[in-house]
């Protein structure tokens, strides 16, 4: 039997390569390890705006094809700029089978506000603590295992730089992409009266069929008056009658204002 | 802008803009208004009510200034640093 490139044979079956996304804070080495996996030489540098479009490129890992896709840095799934936007218009998709988060192990803090996010969208994320080195080198230690649990997703500490790690890492990816590893993302609870807010935008969305992991996703992006999002839902009616909500969940968000936002 | 100062308990409590905050002094933020120009990414930066913010150093005009917020240094204009409220914790 020949292979053609680019798909994947299992048990006499074939299917698309799967795809990884490499989401991140900016300088987190996102393309370093993308660079790692795909052996591309694609440049990484540093400085603001770097990567403006998704790069990709392929790999192979136990006999299965994948393709390796290099999202632009982004601090929240809440776009300040067409980069980020980008960003999260690809997490909201479906054109990914598993989201790697690249974190930052030396400033670990601000870079799990995007993991959070992320986590609210999707339950098919691997956590990635990347600079584990730099870390190490500023007295810092990270319990991998902890955040894990914390977190619900499987949590691994590389160095792309010298590959440490990086087996490790495969390995979370396709336990994650095959179900082997059965993900609990950790769904942060906002004050009742959001809460409470939520719950109504996603009983507007409840016809859209949304997957219950994406809708909570949606539903914060709308109450945070992101409309934008429902790009990915285009195909229901129902959004009309979002539309003309919005302006109200703009109001709540801005009477709960600030310090909800985060805790 | 002027600090606006109120008492609890008999202690003198001192809620500023973080713009107001010189440089080497610690406070706590306690309100960002979503007013200031960058509002989301003041948050998205971790700037929410009861982190801590240091004041790293000033430019030679004094905008921007560099933060220190949750171990990782931060920039911010003058117009942004405004709308930050913070009160001072490090007396």
């Amino acid at each position: 039997m020949t292979e053609t490139a680019g798909t994947n044979t299992a048990g006499g079956v074939t299917c698309r390569p799967r795809i990884v996304a490499f989401a991140g804070n900016p300088n987190t080495g996102k393309s370093t390890l993308f660079n790692a996996f795909t052996g591309l030489r694609q440049h990484t540098g540093n400085w603001p705006g770097k990567t403006v479009t998704v790069t990709r490129g392929r790999f192979r890992f136990r006999g299965v094809n994948y393709i390796a896709v290099d999202l632009p840095g982004t601090y929240s799934l809440l776009p300040n700029s067409p980069e980020e936007r980008l960003a999260k218009d690809f997490i909201f998709s479906d054109l990914y089978d598993v989201v790697v988060v690249v974190t930052d192990a030396t400033c670990l803090e601000r870079n799990l506000a995007l993991a959070l996010q992320i986590l609210e969208v999707t339950d098919k994320v691997v956590v990635c603590v990347n600079l584990i080195d730099e870390a190490r080198s500023k007295g810092l230690r990270v319990n991998t295992e902890a955040l894990s649990r914390m977190l619900g997703v499987p949590t691994v500490a590389t160095s792309a730089r010298d590959g440490e790690g990086l087996p490790a890492l495969m390995d979370a990816i396709e336990s994650v992409i095959t179900g082997r590893t059965a993900t609990r993302p950790l769904k942060l609870k906002y004050t009742s009266e959001i809460e409470g807010q939520l719950r109504r935008i996603a009983g507007w969305l409840g016809p859209t069929g949304l997957v219950d992991g994406k809708l909570r996703g949606v539903s914060v992006q709308l109450l945070c008056g992101e409309c934008d999002v429902l790009d990915v839902l285009r195909s229901s009616n129902r959004i009309v009658e979002c539309l003309g909500k919005l302006d109200e969940g703009r109001r709540i968000r801005r009477e709960c204002s600030v310090n909800a936002v985060s805790r | 802008m002027l600090a606006i100062g109120y008492y609890i308990g008999g202690e003198a409590m001192s809620i500023l803009p973080l713009a107001s905050l010189p440089v080497g002094r610690e406070a706590t933020v306690r309100y960002v208004s979503p007013d200031a120009p960058s509002y989301r990414r003041i948050l998205d930066l971790g700037l929410v009510g009861g982190t801590k913010v240091k004041v790293i150093r000033s430019s030679p005009f004094g905008d921007p200034r560099a933060y220190l917020v949750r171990g990782a240094v931060v920039a911010l204009r003058r117009e942004d640093a405004q709308a930050i409220m913070v009160e001072v914790t490090d007396e």
